[in-house]
């Protein structure tokens, strides 16, 4: 007789740690505008065949929950049904003996609150606010770039009707390229089967092999002017686009260059000028009229404006930084992310040669003063932030890459005060170890650890804790502001301010390119509309049709950057593009959402913009 | 072009073309079911699905383009087995009462299980049930719905409406109305196209067959039939009947047989039509500065339906003359009345028309003028005379021919091209060249305007007046044309519009097949009945003169006014 035995994972286990992860994925790429009923019940019974049927709640409670949602999905519940679901859920989640049963509870009860309103039109209405999105990469991009169709002509080699694609929805692609977060990605029906498509890749591929693609004919002039202050990419799209429909534009910008954050906060070696020239050359090629070192309330006013143009789009950015908040803050010794950045934007490179940095911060911002201190000479980099690192906001490549290129991540450690010497020069970080503590907006907060405080010598601090906006001027001149946030609706317009509209990252906050291009896309619709046109853009390219789909499962092509030792002492292009060969490849993967699928029986493609 | 094999054989197709009209192209024929060419290629039902060698997953034939060096299977045992599958997945959703189905021996889904040997249902048989207002004249049947999409995309497409939708997601995704649950709040014209390109029976008229034939069983009634232009292009095809037996005297002879008292002609309102609406074009021609521009048509009701839902402010440019339909109604109810010396209640005006709107515009209040209820008492489809005709026992092949009875069934060949797209202008066109010149044109002078093209703009002379006119049919050419107006981009004097693509030979009401449009084929017979008529202008139909010499007095005389012609921006819808 054998008393024991070792395990071994048996072929029903393997399929079934198959299957979770078939449904890890399947997760993953969900579709946005499912039923939200639909998605609670079938939640529901997933927990409910994890039940090991020990307990009430659990067992019976979780059933009884998927049978009042299925009549709730029938169109037959009441609002008794409502509350007795609420009721149930409530007692599962507070009364089950383990963690299945009680977090099912959780997460239905989540739900209701959630998507209360769909919940209610089942009963009330009998029927569904759900609106299935066909493709899920052009709805998850803000700017909503046909990302099918440009794959489509870069697959056929047609770069340059690529670019002029993407141009329809956005005049950035060639910094789209190199620094979009892209969340086309994230919910790529592709990652069903194996990864999503390398959709920022392929752009890149599209750009390098277009070369120069002039811009296309601006409709006539409709005697509208129009306002833009700041050159950013928000800015820019919005002249860019309002151009294209006959209206004139002339763009205020306080700073010597164009660009905004993308000159100004992104380090070269992510996005060499070349690139962002490119996209701006053709955005002026249109015939924006440009001003640049104008810093609105100093050589004219924002009422000035107003007076003088038929609209007015402020998209400012965010180009203040958040102070370290601890004592010796003012030490000699201690920059902000944006002041380095933007110094060296404008050509000032400091020398870090020898010099030992901490930088604090765990965004992708703190990543590119980490990456560029190192470029600087530096002989030690330092990132300290008080979460772990995979709380760290920062796109996890940009965190490795750092690493790799001989940074340090100090994780869990929250700055105190600044040491100095004699002099007033900022000698050390103290810093506090942390643990994880409980989760709030989806992240465990950090605490206080029971250990000494720690310090970290070094010669200089870079804060990267946060952008803020320079809006006090604006608001002196009326415009409403939150924490000096400007406040605009989501059709980028300020009430009670007629004919001023905001967005971009003074509106929503420190955000992404693409967001601020959203923005500046939005405003410049809504303006032409305001100004009293429905001006449509010059045709998009012929996108060829759909071949027949190939869905066996095939490997995604990811970047490749210089090696680390090679690129950590410059500024050059770190990313290697794809070959044509790999663009092809990773084209094939495509699974053209915009033709099967539900897009080939709607939304698969929009020629002119819609309402999402 | 592109090479490739399909079943075997080679074909070579030009690129961009599917493969399912790849195989049509060398006789072999893929089977479909949501499928409607150019309008719903959508892949949805998987009929279509062929497999490629080599390839991982089979294909839906409709929306997958030949490419070169493809072997295509049409029919391997990997496909058979699918699509036998995928078939018996849809009955298992759908309300198999084939027996009592108005679209008995005439369903696509039920040829295809006959064609692929399916005499059985593998799965539970579920379907939801839902009530619909019986009582409208577009009636949808959820239980039969099998949501091939069709209806949704022809709306948007076509007819420009999008009424229909896809609501919900996952099992419970179903057709509705789009944004409400009533159909008189989803701006739907009653066209019927939707119903005419359903491949089941899950969207049908309302039935009101029973009426008239308890119409024709009351003694104190009169019971009189009109049939519309477009109807004697098709009243055969559902009752059997070989097309060269389906003459315009068979179909009078069938009528009578159903026990009709008299059997007349709308083409006979048709010309009463084009004298009261060539007559107020050439009114508001001479005092053009009291009209809106340009002068529409206003016989089709689905366009009238159509500017009173999405374009109101064009209102006033409808000519304010009625249908024939309610001409006829009008006329019936009194003229015709007197001459057999009874009251109009006594009368029962049953209409067969192309079309499924015209049971509202019957039912419009504001349109009926008569002592009686209504002008016009019950509206039948062609489709539904032919079942009505089949349930009688009537056997067609050998019933003789009947000439339509007079006064009000003589029609000359303006009033029956009525019945396809340009006719009414043509028809109007001759005797407003008439009324100008005192001469009559050449009957096949305004030949200019006949065609099929959905949206054409002519410069016409009528005598020294030069008229810039356009005709469009289908509903998504009338909102471009109203667009254009709109823009200024399009100036016209007058317009014809009808609401079904080919007007009303291809209307909502007509007999079903699936997968062809004839309102080419039909509007074509009528234009071959409008050539060989003995008499071609409206104005020239002698009972028409009789009408006004003894009744109306003349065209827009007071008691036309009164009679025919109507205000529509004031109808219910």
């Amino acid at each position: 007789m054998n008393r024991l035995q070792i395990t071994c994972p048996d072929g029903i286990q393997k399929t079934m740690d198959m299957l979770y992860e078939d449904l890890a994925h399947r997760n993953a790429a969900a579709p946005e505008g499912n039923c939200p009923v639909e998605q609670t019940a079938a939640l529901v019974k997933v927990c409910l065949s994890q039940s090991c049927g020990k307990c009430v709640p659990c067992r019976i409670g979780l059933d009884q929950m998927t049978k009042l949602m299925e009549k709730i999905l029938d169109g037959f519940a009441s609002m008794d049904d409502l509350v007795m679901l609420e009721r149930t859920a409530k007692t599962v989640m507070d009364s089950s003996d383990c963690a299945i049963g009680a977090e099912a509870g959780r997460s239905v009860l989540a739900c209701l609150e959630g998507a209360k309103d769909d919940f209610l039109t089942h009963i009330k209405e009998h029927h569904c606010t759900a609106e299935f999105q066909p493709v899920p990469c052009r709805r998850a991009c803000p700017a909503h770039v046909d990302i099918p169709g440009y794959i489509a002509l870069v697959k056929e080699g047609h770069f340059e009707d690529a670019v002029r694609l993407i141009r329809k929805d956005n005049p950035f692609p060639s910094s789209c390229a190199l620094v979009c977060e892209h969340p086309c990605e994230e919910r790529c029906r592709r990652s069903i089967l194996d990864d999503a498509i390398n959709i920022r890749g392929i752009k890149r591929v599209a750009v390098d092999c277009a070369g120069h693609v002039p811009a296309p004919e601006c409709a006539p002039d409709t005697q509208k002017k129009v306002a833009i202050i700041g050159a950013g990419p928000s800015g820019l799209t919005a002249a860019y686009f309002l151009r294209l429909m006959g209206h004139s534009v002339t763009v205020y910008e306080q700073r010597e260059k164009t660009g905004g954050m993308l000159r100004y906060g992104i380090p070269r070696y992510r996005l060499p000028d070349k690139y962002l020239d490119e996209d701006i050359n053709v955005i002026l090629s249109t015939g924006v009229e440009l001003h640049t070192n104008t810093r609105i309330g100093e050589t004219i006013t924002l009422t000035e404006l107003r007076e003088k143009f038929d609209a007015v789009y402020i998209s400012i950015g965010a180009h203040s930084y958040k102070n370290l908040g601890v004592d010796g803050q003012e030490a000699k010794g201690i920059l902000s992310a944006v002041d380095l950045l933007r110094g060296i934007g404008d050509g000032n490179v400091p020398d870090f040669s020898g010099k030992n940095i901490v930088v604090v911060g765990g965004g992708n911002v703190a990543m590119d003063v980490t990456r560029t201190a190192k470029r600087l000479g530096a002989n030690t980099v330092k990132c300290v932030y008080r979460r772990r690192k995979v709380d760290m906001t920062a796109q996890v490549e940009e965190v490795e890459g750092a690493i790799a290129e001989g940074c340090d991540i100090v994780p869990l450690m929250a700055p105190v005060r600044v040491e100095t010497d004699e002099n007033g020069y900022a000698i050390a970080l103290i810093v506090q170890p942390q643990i994880p503590g409980e989760y709030a907006n989806g992240r465990p907060k950090p605490v206080n650890a029971n250990r000494p405080q720690e310090r970290i010598p070094c010669d200089i601090i870079i804060g990267a804790i946060g952008q803020a906006i320079d809006s006090d001027g604006f608001m002196e001149e009326g415009v409403p502001t939150k924490w000096a946030k400007i406040l605009s609706d989501k059709f980028c317009k300020i009430e009670g301010m007629e004919g001023v509209f905001a967005g971009g990252d003074c509106a929503s906050g420190p955000s992404t390119a693409i967001r601020a291009i959203e923005a500046g896309k939005t405003a410049a619709g809504n303006i032409d509309t305001y100004l009293g046109f429905h001006s449509t853009l010059p045709k998009p390219p012929e996108v060829p049709k759909a071949t027949h789909q190939a869905r066996g499962a095939m490997g995604r092509i990811n970047m490749v950057e210089r090696t680390p030792s090679d690129r950590n002492d410059d500024f050059d292009i770190m990313e290697i593009g794809m070959t044509e060969e790999e663009a092809r490849h990773e084209c094939s993967r495509c699974l053209r959402c915009d033709h099967y699928g539900y897009g080939g029986f709607r939304g698969g493609r929009e020629e002119r913009w819609t309402k999402w | 072009m592109v090479k490739l094999t399909i079943d075997g054989k080679n074909v070579t197709v030009a690129e961009g073309t599917t493969i399912l009209n790849a195989a049509r192209s060398v006789g072999i024929k893929i089977p479909t079911l949501c499928y409607l060419k150019d309008i719903n290629e959508i892949g949805a039902c998987r009929v279509c699905i062929v497999e490629i060698l080599g390839n991982e997953n089979l294909c839906a034939a409709c929306n997958t383009q030949a490419e070169d060096g493809m072997q295509v299977l049409t029919n391997s045992p990997r496909v058979r087995e699918a699509r036998r599958i995928n078939i018996e997945l849809i009955l298992s959703t759908h309300n198999t009462n084939c027996t009592s189905c108005v679209r008995n021996g005439n369903c696509t889904l039920q040829s295809l299980c006959q064609d692929l040997n399916i005499t059985d249902i593998p799965f539970e048989v579920s379907y939801r049930k839902k009530n619909w207002d019986k009582n409208q004249p577009l009636i949808r049947d959820r239980e039969k719905c099998i949501k091939c999409m069709r209806c949704v995309s022809f709306c948007e497409k076509i007819q420009s409406l999008g009424v229909w939708d896809v609501l919900g997601t996952g099992p419970r995704t179903t057709v509705g109305l789009r944004g409400t649950r009533n159909l008189n709040d989803a701006n739907c014209t009653l066209c019927g196209q939707c119903i005419t390109h359903c491949p089941v029976g899950a969207l049908h008229e309302r039935d009101d067959t029973q009426k008239v034939l308890d119409a024709i069983a009351n003694p104190d009634k009169i019971v009189i039939a009109q049939v519309a232009p477009a109807v004697r292009s098709a009243w055969g095809a559902d009752a059997g009947l070989d097309e060269h037996l389906a003459t315009v005297g068979r179909m009078v002879t069938a009528l009578k047989g159903l026990g009709f008292d008299y059997v007349f002609d709308t083409d006979f309102a048709a010309d009463l039509t084009i004298m009261e609406e060539g007559s107020e074009l050439l009114e508001r021609l001479q005092h053009k500065e009291n009209y809106h521009w340009p002068m529409f048509t206003s016989c089709c009701p689905g366009w009238v339906r159509f500017l009173k839902y999405e374009f109101p402010e064009f209102m006033p440019n409808l000519s304010s003359a009625k249908s024939p339909q309610q001409m006829f109604g009008a006329i019936a109810k009194t003229w015709f009345a007197k001459q057999l010396n009874v009251e109009p209640e006594q009368i029962c005006c049953v209409s067969i028309m192309p079309c499924v709107s015209k049971k509202y515009e019957a039912d419009v209040p504001q349109v009926s003028d008569t002592k009686a209820k209504k002008d016009v008492d019950i509206v039948l489809t062609t489709r539904e005379t032919s079942r009505m005709l089949r349930s009688s026992g009537i056997c067609l092949e050998e019933l003789g021919e009947s000439s339509f009875d007079e006064p009000l069934g003589l029609g000359t060949g303006a009033g029956v091209i009525f019945g396809t797209t340009g006719g009414v202008m043509e028809a109007a066109l001759r005797s407003a060249h008439y009324l100008v010149t005192g001469q009559n044109p050449h009957p096949d002078a305004f030949s200019m305007v006949r065609g099929m093209e959905g949206w054409k703009e002519r410069i016409v002379q009528v005598g020294d007046v030069s008229l810039k006119i356009a005709v469009a049919s289908g509903l998504g050419n009338a909102r471009k044309l109203l667009h254009a107006i709109q823009s200024n981009k399009a100036q016209y004097d007058f317009v014809e519009i009808m609401a079904c693509p080919g007007g009303c030979a291809g209307g909502g009401g007509q007999p079903i097949t699936d997968g062809k449009e004839l309102a080419a084929e039909r509007g074509e017979a009528l234009r071959h009945l409008d050539a060989n008529a003995s008499i071609r202008f409206s104005h020239e139909n002698p009972f028409i003169g009789q009408l006004y010499e003894q009744f109306l007095e003349k065209p827009l005389s007071h008691q036309s006014h009164e009679l025919l012609h109507t205000n529509q921006s004031e109808w219910d819808i």
